[in-house]
């Protein structure tokens, strides 16, 4: 069975360039535009989730703070999108128990490596 | 990048410009509200982030100081003005004209853009950015330069599992890099009711040889550095020389085994056979102390001992193991020396007979070797005497002038299997009767099957040889040859076609002393089945009852599997427990299905004899002693399921024959009760 990928971000191309990328590798690809979404809509079974910083309703701080707190899935790899210049939100991030991130704007293969890190 | 991905990001910015402008315009109105500049500098994030991944390399470069600003201004390092209101909306134009220029309508102005980037800047006071590196390709950096051996220490940290980190795929990153030689450190594993599944409680000792540079190795390990102890560094005394040398040579793991068998260091030693001896009866009572170990320290759970009594049993099983295997040998010493034998017979008989051997690599203990030489030579000679005819008579019958004697042996689970056969006359079953009854060895109304009739041949006193030649025919031979085999705990087997030959096929266990045994429980006897033989343990339900309507048949996996319930064939008297499991047995006669109260589980059983006593008692090929110190029995399942057969038949004929058949079912229950009632009370008292 593919193992399944849950994709949080404001933007519905990055998401889809995220859904594009790896469908193409043989992942599932599950979408939500925000925090708040993709708690509503986390999965069972769900291998990794990959998360903008900056949404509206609910940021990607909250939501890893908040998956780490549930119980039935707070091992989950977390990776989060960040850019340069936010060095501080990174730090933020980690703490809350990101398991990693992406530095934007990234390649598709640099996607992939990090998934394939992260979940095989 | 394809058309359908850059046609979504066309759309999703402009719907961001969108926006950006409602939010600049608003922000006009209300120069406070950090909502609105949050809402106007995700829009600005977006774009910037979206357009360099989809190749807008001018959109995410020109958006990129926006952006820088709109965090200022959300962190309240600066204020909104109308002047930066007006220079934003101006951008986010020229961003639509670019958008329009990537879509083929129309083209953007660069100066344009070059202007306002510089008005921005002396604007809010801005330097220009030096623009980003991209990450170091990890692939490019590895096809360069020469290969190294680093040595990475990485003890994670105890949280990284909950953090979403498998450890085990960094190592298989790790080994994407170079050879990898991987060494688990276990000790700070805590005993186990202290143990936090969700925590990591080991540590790896890596040796890496890689061409990758050092930040390719700690680039694997960029999102746990900060959660585990790591260190990297280069295995010392690695001058250029050496490595090139290094690489030429097969990896440090494998070469001492290769240099010391190449030096000629492995050779063999002899050891007298009683040493030997010595070291399995030894290895034989530690097997015996250390059930008793693991007994006692599972009543105890205390970690510690329990830990050292898993060691212990570890080192056990393979020492035991080992010992064993030193006493191995091929059948093939043996099997050559009949050839001399084959051919001086011939030569004293005038017949042409040719000796084939088959699987002569096949190992045994040496004991039963050794044992096995007499009973072979009188299984040759008696074929050769009695089954293999002269030449003009193998002609006449349109055989080949040579006869052939096949000596075979392969394995069987825990037995070996040698097979004695020959293209001779076979066997005539009226002339075997015909002698039994003449020599009073059964009456003449009694029906036998033919394998019954033949093994007829194996009582003391039977010959149908008519004349007593020098090479056999006393009628001493084959009964010998029982009583050898059945020493050995083996059995023995004749099958045999007029006109085509005889095969007789010795069924003899691997080994005398210590097997692999499966411990299960009828009532409060302990007995032992080989595992050897040991298929599968399924429960036998009360459906399985109802629905075999009084026949003992289990459905297994689709399989009808018939059983015995061995409280009741051992006379056993236990009651029925609520829960009975059916132990899968591989027995010459198929599958068979032993049913025991409850199988308990592996148990490395020490063979001991039962004495002289007991020799009339089939279905039990030995005892052991348990952790407790009472006595199992160890069952042999072929011959209990042959007894099975054998009794279900005898009661269909009604007992019309008299004979009591060598060791079957009704001199053996009494015994057996016998001897289960005396082991019952040496563990009560």
């Amino acid at each position: 069975m593919s193992k399944v990928i849950l994709t949080v971000d404001d933007s519905a191309s990055m998401r889809q360039m995220v859904r594009f990328t790896l469908s193409e590798e043989g992942y599932t690809v599950i979408e939500a535009a925000d925090g708040r979404e993709a708690l509503a809509k986390l999965p069972a079974p769900l291998h990794l989730v990959i998360t903008d910083l900056n949404m509206p309703n609910m940021d990607g701080i909250g939501l890893i703070r908040s998956i780490r707190a549930n119980a039935a899935c707070r091992g989950v790899p977390i990776v989060m999108l960040t850019t340069e210049s936010q060095e501080a939100r990174k730090q933020e991030g980690r703490s809350a128990g990101a398991t990693g991130w992406i530095v934007k704007p990234f390649t598709r293969q640099q996607l992939v490596a990090v998934v394939k890190r992260l979940i095989g | 990048m394809s058309d359908r991905l850059r046609q979504a990001f066309d759309e999703e910015a402009r719907e961001l410009l969108g926006e950006l402008e409602g939010a600049l315009l608003e922000l006009d109105q209300n120069r406070e509200d950090a909502e609105i500049v949050g809402r106007a500098f995700r829009a600005l994030h977006t774009i910037k982030g979206s357009g360099a991944m989809f190749g807008f390399d001018n959109i995410a470069t020109f958006t990129h100081d926006l952006e820088t600003v709109f965090d200022r201004l959300r962190s309240g390092q600066l204020a909104a003005s109308s002047e930066l209101i007006n220079l934003t909306l101006s951008a986010g134009d020229q961003i639509r004209a670019m958008l329009d220029e990537a879509s083929g309508r129309g083209r953007a102005d660069e100066q344009r853009c070059a202007a306002l980037l510089a008005e921005l800047r002396s604007l809010t006071g801005m330097t220009e950015r030096s623009g980003a590196e991209p990450p170091p390709d990890r692939v490019k950096a590895v096809e360069a330069g020469l290969a190294r051996r680093w040595r990475i220490h990485f003890l994670p940290g105890p949280e990284i599992i909950l953090n979403g980190t498998n450890p085990l795929l960094l190592l298989r990153e790790l080994r994407e890099l170079g050879e990898l030689e991987v060494a688990l450190d276990a000790s700070g594993i805590p005993p186990l009711s202290e143990i936090d599944p969700e925590r990591c409680y080991v540590a790896w000792d890596l040796t890496l040889t890689t061409a990758a540079p050092p930040e390719a190795i700690r680039d694997v390990f960029i999102f746990v550095e900060d959660h585990c102890d790591l260190a990297i560094e280069p295995v010392p005394g690695q001058a250029a020389a050496e490595r090139e040398a290094d690489e030429r040579r097969p990896s440090p793991g494998r070469s001492g085994g290769a240099r010391a068998s190449a030096s000629g260091v492995a050779s063999s030693i002899r050891v007298s056979a009683e040493k030997l001896d010595q070291l399995v009866n030894l290895v034989g009572e530690l097997v015996t102390v250390q059930a008793r170990l693991s007994e006692l320290s599972a009543k105890r759970d205390d970690a510690d001992v329990l830990a050292v009594s898993e060691e212990v049993d570890r080192l056990t099983a393979a020492l035991r193991e080992n010992s064993m295997s030193i006493r191995m040998l091929p059948l093939r010493g043996t099997f050559e020396r009949f050839r001399r034998l084959v051919h001086d017979l011939g030569g004293e008989l005038h017949k042409q007979v040719e000796l084939a051997l088959e699987g002569a690599d096949t190992e045994l203990d040496k004991t039963v070797i050794d044992q096995l030489n007499d009973p072979l030579i009188h299984l040759i000679r008696n074929s050769m005497d009695h089954g293999i005819e002269t030449a003009e008579e193998r002609r006449a019958a349109g055989k080949p002038a040579t006869a052939t004697i096949r000596l075979s042996a392969l394995h069987s689970g825990a037995q070996v299997l040698i097979r004695v056969s020959d293209d001779g006359r076979g066997l005539d079953a009226q002339a075997v009767r015909a002698r039994a009854i003449e020599r009073g060895l059964i009456e003449p109304t009694a029906q036998l099957s033919e394998a019954e009739l033949f093994s007829l041949i194996l009582e003391p006193g039977f010959s149908t040889a008519r004349e007593v030649t020098d090479v056999s025919g006393r009628g001493v031979g084959m009964d010998v040859v029982r009583r050898n085999v059945e020493a050995l705990r083996g059995s023995l087997d004749i099958a045999s076609k007029p006109g085509e030959g005889m095969t007789v096929t010795l069924r003899l266990p691997l080994t005398l002393a210590i097997i692999d045994g499966l411990l299960v429980r009828i009532g409060e006897m302990h007995f032992i089945l080989p595992l050897a033989s040991s298929l599968e343990c399924v429960e036998l339900t009360a459906q399985d009852i109802g629905n075999a309507h009084g026949s003992r048949i289990a459905m297994v996996r689709g399989e009808t599997v018939p059983y015995i319930r061995l409280s009741e064939y051992l006379r056993l008297g236990t009651p029925r427990p609520e829960r009975e499991q059916i132990m899968v047995m591989e027995t010459e006669e198929g599958h068979y299905g032993l049913v025991v109260d409850e199988v308990l589980g592996n148990h490395q059983t020490v063979i001991k004899n039962l004495g002289r006593l007991y020799r009339h008692v089939q279905t039990v090929s030995g005892a052991t002693i348990l952790g407790n110190g009472t006595v199992a029995l160890i069952l042999d399942p072929h011959r209990l399921v042959r007894g099975a057969i054998q009794a279900a038949q005898d009661r269909k004929c009604g007992g019309r024959h008299k004979r009591p058949a060598p060791g079957k079912n009704t001199q053996e229950t009494v015994e057996f009760n016998a001897f289960t009632r005396k082991e019952n009370s040496i563990h009560v008292t």
